[in-house]
C-alpha cells in the first residue's frame, strides 16, 4: 500500500522547517489557543489568523492551496457545533418544526455556529502547517522535551509506526472477505446483519493480530536489551532564531486577542 | 550541539569477560520447555556451538525451532542448562546475554518498532549503556556490514522486504553479538534479494544458528546442520551427509534441495 498515505510531512528547505520542532510544537499550541480564545464574531480577527497561516505556509514553501486543500477532512467534525445555533437566546430569525418540536434558529445562534467552525477550521491548518514542517520522529522528540510523559510519547511513537503495519492488515482481510464474497446474478445476496457480523470478526480478528504481534515486538524489544525505558540520541537544541519565531508568535497572539476585543 | 538523552538510572556499559578461545560459544543440556497451556515445545534439547560454526536448524513448523531461539536469550526459560560464552542463561545474566545473542526476527516489522532506521539500529547499543559517541559508530559499522549505508534518517516503515530484513539484522550486529541467530531469513524475499542476503550472511564472519525452510540456503551455506522433529533433536551433523539421506528428510517433512 502507499506509505505515505499518513505521512503529513513535505520536504523543503524553508525557514519554518528548520526551526527546532519544540519551538514549532509550542508555537503551534499558543496558535491553536490564541484562535480558540478570540470572541465570538471577531471577524476581522479571524481574518488577520487566516493571513499569519497563509504567510508561514508561504513562507514554508508549501504554496497556498496545500493547507486549505487538506483542511476539508476536519470540515465534517463541525456538525458537532450544530446544537448551538438554537441553544443560544437571542433575536430569533427562523424557526423549525420537527414534530411535536420547534427549533427557534437564532442571530447569536448563527453567529457562534460560524465562529465554531471558522476557528476550528483555522485550528486544524495549524496543525497541518505543524506536521507538515516537521519530521514525526522530530516531534515525537519534541513532546519529550516538553515533559509530556514517556509512556504518552511511547504510545504515540508505537501508534505511528504500527498505522502502516495495521492498515495493510486490515487491507488483506478486506481483500479475502471480498475474494470470497461473489453476489448472485440479478443482486440479492446475503443480508445486511449477515455482512455487518463479518465485519465484527474482521474487527475481531484484527484485533488479535495485533495483539499477537505487540507480543513479538516486544521480545524483540527485550532480546535488544529493553528494561522498561525508552532511550534516544537526540540531535536537537534551542537557538536564537528559535526564540524568536517564539517571541514573534507569542507578540502576534497577544496583539491579536486586543485587537479582537477593542 | 547533539545531546545523549540516556537516564542517569540507566546500567552503565555492559563489558561482558572475554571468553577463552576454544570454549564453545553455546552449550545447551537437556533443555526442556512447556508452554504455559501445556503444549509441550521441547524435550531434552542438547547442542553444542562452536566459535564461528554456521549451523542450520531445520523441521517442520512446530517442531519448536523458535522456541529453542526464544531461550537463547532467555525471553523464554525452562528446565535445563544453557551456557552462552561460558556464562549461564539466568536472571542476573540478562543484559550480557542480550548483548551476546543476536536474535533476528522472522518478520521484520516486528523487528523494526522505531520510527527511523539509526534509532532502531541504535536501540541496542544504547540499551548497553554505550556514550554517545560510541553508539553513532557502532550504527554506522553495523549499516556498513549490511550494506545499507545512507539509510540512517529513513523511515522503517518506506522500505522494502529486502531492505527491512538487511536493518533487523544491522539492529543486532550493531550490539557486535557472540552468535547471529536467525529466524527465517529468507522467507518472503523474491529471489534476488534473497540471493542477496545468502551473499551478505556468506560475508559475515560470526557464528551462526538459522532456522530455516529454505533446503538451497542450507546446501549452499551450513557445513552442519541440525534436524529438529516434535521438540527433539532428530539428527545433527555434516550437511552434505544428512542431505544424501532421503528417507531421513522425508520422514521429518523435509526433502532434497
Amino acid at each position: 500500500m502507499r506509505a505515505d498515505l499518513f505521512d503529513r510531512y513535505q520536504a523543503r528547505a524553508s525557514l519554518v522547517h528548520a526551526l527546532d520542532p519544540r519551538a514549532k510544537v509550542v508555537m503551534a499550541v499558543l496558535f491553536i489557543l490564541s484562535n480558540v480564545l478570540l470572541p465570538d464574531g471577531a471577524w476581522a480577527a479571524f481574518l488577520i489568523s487566516w493571513g499569519a497561516i497563509l504567510g508561514i505556509s508561504l513562507l514554508a514553501r508549501l504554496g497556498p492551496g496545500f493547507v486549505v486543500n487538506r483542511s476539508v477532512v476536519a470540515l465534517p467534525f463541525v456538525l458537532a457545533a450544530v446544537s448551538a445555533i438554537f441553544s443560544v437566546p437571542g433575536r430569533p430569525v427562523a424557526a423549525l418544526e420537527l414534530g411535536a418540536w420547534r427549533l427557534l434558529v437564532t442571530e447569536a445562534g448563527l453567529i457562534r455556529f460560524a465562529s465554531i467552525v471558522v476557528r476550528s477550521w483555522l485550528s486544524v491548518q495549524i496543525a497541518i502547517l505543524l506536521a507538515a514542517t516537521t519530521h514525526f520522529p522530530d516531534l515525537l522528540h519534541a513532546l519529550r522535551h516538553l515533559y509530556v510523559p514517556k509512556m504518552v510519547v511511547a504510545v504515540v511513537a508505537f501508534m505511528y509506526r504500527y498505522l502502516f503495519v495495521l492498515a495493510d492488515e486490515s487491507t488483506r482481510l478486506l481483500r479475502a472477505r471480498d475474494a470470497r464474497s461473489p453476489r448472485p446474478e440479478g443482486g440479492g445476496g446475503l443480508s445486511a446483519a449477515w455482512r455487518a457480523r463479518v465485519a465484527g470478526n474482521m474487527v475481531g480478528q484484527l484485533f488479535l493480530r495485533s495483539f499477537e504481534r505487540s507480543d513479538r515486538v516486544y521480545s524483540a524489544m527485550l532480546a535488544r536489551g529493553y528494561t522498561g525505558q525508552l532511550l534516544t540520541l537526540n540531535p536537537h537544541a534551542m537557538q536564537a532564531k528559535d526564540w524568536l519565531a517564539l517571541l514573534l508568535l507569542a507578540l502576534f497572539s497577544v496583539s491579536i486577542q486586543v485587537f479582537s476585543r477593542l | 550541539m547533539p545531546v545523549v538523552h540516556v537516564s542517569p538510572a540507566a546500567a552503565p556499559p555492559v563489558l561482558a569477560p572475554v571468553p577463552p578461545p576454544g570454549m564453545p560459544v553455546l552449550s545447551i543440556d537437556h533443555l526442556s520447555f512447556t508452554y504455559p497451556d501445556g503444549h509441550p515445545a521441547l524435550h531434552g534439547i542438547s547442542l553444542h556451538v562452536k566459535r564461528g560454526e554456521k549451523i542450520a536448524l531445520v523441521g517442520p513448523n512446530g517442531a519448536g525451532k523458535s522456541t529453542l531461539m526464544l531461550h537463547l536469550n532467555g525471553i523464554l526459560r525452562g528446565q535445563g542448562s544453557i551456557l552462552v560464552a561460558g556464562l549461564p542463561v539466568n536472571r542476573a545474566n540478562l543484559p550480557l546475554i542480550r548483548a551476546k545473542v543476536g536474535l533476528v526476527f522472522q518478520n521484520p516489522d516486528d523487528q523494526l518498532f522505531s520510527p527511523t532506521v539509526f534509532e532502531d539500529v541504535a536501540f541496542g547499543p544504547l540499551h548497553m549503556g554505550y556514550p554517545e559517541a560510541d553508539v553513532r559508530r557502532r550504527v554506522e559499522k553495523a549499516l556498513h556490514q549490511v550494506g545499507m549505508q545512507g539509510y540512517l534518517e529513513r523511515l522503517s516503515h518506506h522500505l522494502s522486504v529486502g531492505e527491512k530484513k538487511r536493518i533487523a539484522i544491522a539492529t543486532v550486529l550493531s550490539m557486535e553479538p557472540e552468535i547471529l541467530v536467525l529466524d527465517e531469513p529468507t522467507a518472503g524475499l523474491d529471489p534476488r534479494a534473497r540471493r542477496s542476503l545468502i551473499a551478505l550472511l556468506r560475508s559475515l564472519s560470526l557464528t551462526m544458528l538459522v532456522s530455516t525452510h529454505d533446503m538451497r540456503l542450507v546446501k549452499d551455506l551450513f557445513f552442519r546442520m541440525v534436524i529438529f522433529d516434535e521438540g527433539r533433536i532428530v539428527a545433527d551433523g555434516p550437511t552434505d551427509m544428512l542431505l544424501e539421506d532421503a528417507a531421513l528428510l522425508e520422514a521429518h517433512g523435509l526433502e532434497q534441495p
